[in-house]
């Protein structure tokens, strides 16, 4: 198949991109990501630079991959990273346009590259439970009930893509935080802490220029790990209740 | 260099707690003026960082990612294996140690898996107060399952994602350090060299990758946590980023590379598709629970599957093969992983393979849904099923079980699992060699440790799944940050290392030429196109099985090849500026070199374990025939540039366990 690709160009965060269009050949069976090691093996053959992509694993999990693909974060494919979609979902003749993820939280380092750290950060200011090596005690000392024990892994399975970010027409981050704040706050283990956690954890996301949710729900519909917007109003109701509800306040650095 | 393993004195089982309560300790006042390096931030390297930032020492952090939440580990799909014995089904920590020193082929030190065993308990307890999701059971306590061909339920999961959950968990530990400012995280910082000086390992000169500068920094010891090096294969289950170079700066230095010859090779992958294929991609050894494995017996049908005339629905059961069952009556389709894969290579050999390229094999859920379809059907009272239903009721049985990974499969291959076979295919996995390390995880460096894939200690010549992870997360948790102190106490009263000393600035013009180097060539092949080519030469001469003559080829392909790649390669853009292709390219020149030392190892091995199976050394029926007399030792290799690389031994003594044959007839 002959396709037509409209790449993202940029040299660093200090200089001006633009679009720039490419035509590849690819075959069906080709991953996405593939098709674009293609594309840079034959910009290499006639010594051009080629498009600077991230990626890692390629099988879904690491959360590298992170490009717009005709419109869409990850592309079109229902719960699948781009690393994952495979070309037979693409027509002969079509033209792909391909972006990074835009919010201003995510400055561009090169190409389809953006820099994700602000995510890190996020989970610096509270996204964990406060305990040391060998603090523990067994295992099997607090049973935690099955479904409960579920719902908070079907949080912890983000993979920190930034997706929902790139999704959100207000560049929001509540997708991602609220997840880490479920995941943690419904286990046992991390009610301890909650108050704080998710008090910390809002304060760092606004702090890092991320925007405000506005309930547009296009988060979820682009998590490629199909991450629910229930965590959103979990985190909303947490940090209600613990700016009014509890004496801990946590004051913007 | 006598090779000395350090173990501590004493019975197998109380060797760690004396040693651990007699070993030298570091005040909290000295740890704080004590500066370590952990390179690498996947279970081992990420765990290591947290604890010994907790124990007070001031820790610098390093990952090439963007993020240490992408370390490799995250893709570890089964779970983590303990021997907490939860099920009571006769698990017991020396049952661990001697299925894993068996699992190993009796290629591992004792002492070593028996601390790994006894650790592996803690892992579980501290896991679950991190809060990782583990599988839990209706009572609320932790779930289990049976793994990797062993006779208890002792492995622990979450989903089908046990690595992420384990990495995120140490992820956050180390999140809370960073936090606290006890770990410097350097993010996008490659490790380019391994700084000594006074014959100790004292720093690190790393690239920042987003600027392309060179960075000098110094410390009491560095601890790598650099994962394996699957890739040297080009196509592996690795993610396109693992490389060895960590290790294998380290090895350039004097550091010994052991049993570099020891590769996993996975059963259950999806075959290579065609010459663009990037990586391999796993499905999880528990498939072979329900799988059968099989393929045409006539050549007749096995045309008429690839030229696409007939489907493998076609072929009658007396027309099949189930090779795995017909030679291995006891275990049948749960045979380990490297008698698996081995025996899928024989058929694809002999030109049974079922798709165009002949190497993929069938891997059929027809008889298990047939079977659950009817028990489902019998539960459910109804007593004259029709195919259909039984059909319908055992998909669903099958979905419930696997269907994550159906799906994966059916997302990459674009057929449905549930109504054709897979087709499957091994790949490259997992590497047991690695850095040379004692009892203490240091190499013969002193100051640089190794911890996880990247050392060589706890597998032996096959590792047994479930126990990357365990392994990871044992010696960064609960073993060096003890054993660290061994050399630590030492150096309390060593200042502050400078890294403008002269071995920093040499090793910084080392790497520097380097790159310059490789940017100069300006030819006209990529490196990629030299990675896919090594690649080749690996999996011919040094993958499933090897010879003495091709092991013999291979190493002189892959010293042309290097040639080549130093005159020819090209490299885009510059070195002050983000530029993955010189990333790449660094990491290539590396793997040129491993991949004549791995030929080495595997030609000096004159006998067939594990992982590492020589045509010479077989039994009648074509099974490995170890020779423990010769060979029971772990080959430590000493690089040297443009000679022979320089054998050192370390003999492995079995006090505790007998040397057996496996069989799995």
């Amino acid at each position: 198949m002959k396709l037509t690709l409209k790449i993202w160009k940029q040299k660093n965060n200090s200089t001006a991109g633009k679009f720039e269009t490419y035509s590849v050949e690819a075959d069906e069976h080709m991953s996405f990501l593939e098709m674009l090691d293609v594309l840079n093996e034959s910009l290499l053959e006639q010594k051009k630079e080629p498009v600077v992509f991230e990626h890692d694993c390629r099988e879904g999990i690491c959360g590298s991959c992170s490009m717009v693909i005709n419109g869409q974060p990850h592309g079109p494919n229902k719960g699948t990273t781009a690393c994952q979609l495979h070309m037979r979902y693409f027509k002969d003749g079509q033209t792909i346009t391909i972006e990074p993820w835009r919010a201003k939280a995510f400055p561009i380092v090169k190409d389809l590259v953006v820099d994700r750290s602000a995510f890190d950060r996020i989970i610096q200011a509270g996204g964990y439970i406060s305990v040391n090596t060998g603090q523990a005690q067994d295992g099997n000392a607090i049973p935690i009930e099955k479904g409960l024990a579920s719902e908070a892994m079907d949080a912890a399975t983000c993979i920190g893509c930034g997706a929902c970010v790139a999704a959100c027409p207000n560049a929001s981050a509540m997708l991602f935080t609220s997840a880490k704040v479920s995941h943690l706050g419904l286990m046992p283990q991390g009610e301890v802490e909650h108050t704080k956690r998710v008090q910390s954890m809002v304060t760092q996301m606004d702090t890092e220029g991320f925007g405000n949710c506005s309930n547009v729900g296009v988060c979820e519909a682009e998590c490629p790990k199909g991450i629910s917007i229930e965590n959103i109003a979990r985190m909303n109701r947490q940090y209600i209740g613990s700016v009014f509800g509890s004496q801990t306040k946590v004051e913007k650095a | 260099m006598p090779l000395k393993a350090n173990s501590p004195e004493g019975t197998l089982d109380d060797k760690w707690t004396k040693y651990r309560s007699t070993m030298n300790l570091v005040a909290p006042n000295n740890k704080r003026r004590i500066d370590i390096i952990v390179v690498g931030t996947g279970l081992a390297g990420a765990a290591a960082a947290a604890t010994l930032g907790e124990l007070g020492y001031n820790v610098k952090a390093f990952t090439f990612h963007d993020s240490p939440r992408r370390a490799h580990s995250i893709a570890a799909q089964g779970g983590i294996n303990a021997a907490k014995n939860y099920q009571n089904d006769g698990d017991s920590v020396f049952r661990l140690f001697y299925d894993t020193i068996k699992g190993g082929d009796y290629r591992s030190r004792e002492s070593n898996v028996h601390r790994l065993a006894e650790v592996s308990r803690n892992i579980i307890d501290q896991c679950v107060a991190q809060g990782v999701p583990f599988a839990r059971e209706y009572g609320g306590l932790l779930a289990n399952r049976s793994f990797g061909g062993v006779q208890v339920s002792r492995t622990f999961y979450a989903k089908g994602q046990t690595g992420q959950q384990l990495l995120l968990g140490a992820y956050q530990a180390l999140s809370r350090q960073i936090s606290l400012g006890n770990v410097e995280m350097y993010n996008r910082h490659e490790m380019l060299d391994l700084v000594i000086e006074d014959g100790k390992a004292r720093g690190i000169i790393a690239r920042n990758l987003l600027t392309g500068k060179l960075e000098r920094f110094g410390a009491h010891c560095v601890v790598l946590g650099t994962g394996g090096y699957g890739n040297v294969f080009y196509l592996s289950t690795n993610a396109m980023g693992s490389n060895v170079s960590a290790a294998w700066r380290a090895t350039k230095r004097g550091a010994l590379m052991a049993n570099p010859c020891y590769t996993q090779i996975h059963p259950t992958c999806i075959p290579v598709s065609g010459e663009y294929q990037s990586k391999l991609t796993l499905m999880s050894e528990s498939l072979r629970n329900d799988g059968r494995v099989w393929v045409p017996a006539h050549k007749e049908d096995v045309m008429a599957i690839r030229e696409k005339r007939m489907s493998a629905k076609d072929i009658p059961e007396d027309r099949r093969d189930y090779y795995l069952e017909r030679r291995y009556p006891a275990f049948g389709n749960l045979v380990p992983r490297d008698v698996a894969s081995r025996a899928a290579k024989v058929a694809c050999d002999e030109g049974f393979g079922v798709n165009k390229t002949g190497l993929a094999v069938f891997l059929d859920f027809a008889s298990a849904i047939q079977r659950y379809g009817k028990t489902e059907a019998h539960s459910n009272g109804i007593h004259n099923p029709d195919p259909k239903k039984i059909e319908e009721l055992g998909k669903k049985v099958i979905e419930a079980k696997y269907g994550n990974l159906f799906e994966m499969y059916e997302k990459i291959t674009g057929e449905n699992p549930y109504d054709v076979p897979m087709k499957i295919f091994p790949a490259v996995h997992y590497t047991m060699g690695g850095l040379w390390v004692d009892y203490n995880l240091e190499t013969n460096i002193p100051g640089l440790f190794a911890l996880g894939e990247c050392n060589f200690s706890d597998h032996g010549a096959n590792r047994l799944g479930a126990s990357a992870l365990m392994q990871g997360l044992a010696d960064g948790y609960f073993v060096i940050p003890y054993t660290i102190g061994q050399f630590l106490s030492k150096e309390i009263r060593t200042p502050k290392i400078n890294s403008d000393a002269p071995a920093f600035m040499e090793a910084e013009k080392d790497v520097d030429g380097r790159l310059k180097k490789l940017l100069s060539i300006n030819g006209s092949q990529s490196v990629e196109s030299f990675h896919r080519r090594l690649g080749l030469i690996m999996w011919e001469y040094c993958g499933m099985s090897r010879n003495a003559e091709g092991l013999q080829k291979g190493r002189k392909l892959i010293q042309e090849l290097r040639a080549e790649f130093w005159k020819d390669v090209f490299v885009p853009g510059s070195d002050d500026e983000f530029n993955p292709e010189l990333e790449k390219a660094t990491r290539v020149a590396d793997f040129l070199e491993l991949g004549e030392l791995m030929m080495v190892d595997a030609l000096d091995r004159n006998e067939s374990c594990g992982g590492h199976f020589r045509e010479e050394y077989q039994s009648e029926e074509g099974e490995a025939l170890r020779r423990d007399d010769e060979y029971a030792y772990v080959a430590a290799w000493e690089w040297v540039d443009g000679g022979d690389p320089v054998l050192h031994r370390e003999d492995l003594e079995f006090e505790n366990v007998e040397l057996k044959t496996r069989s799995y007839k």
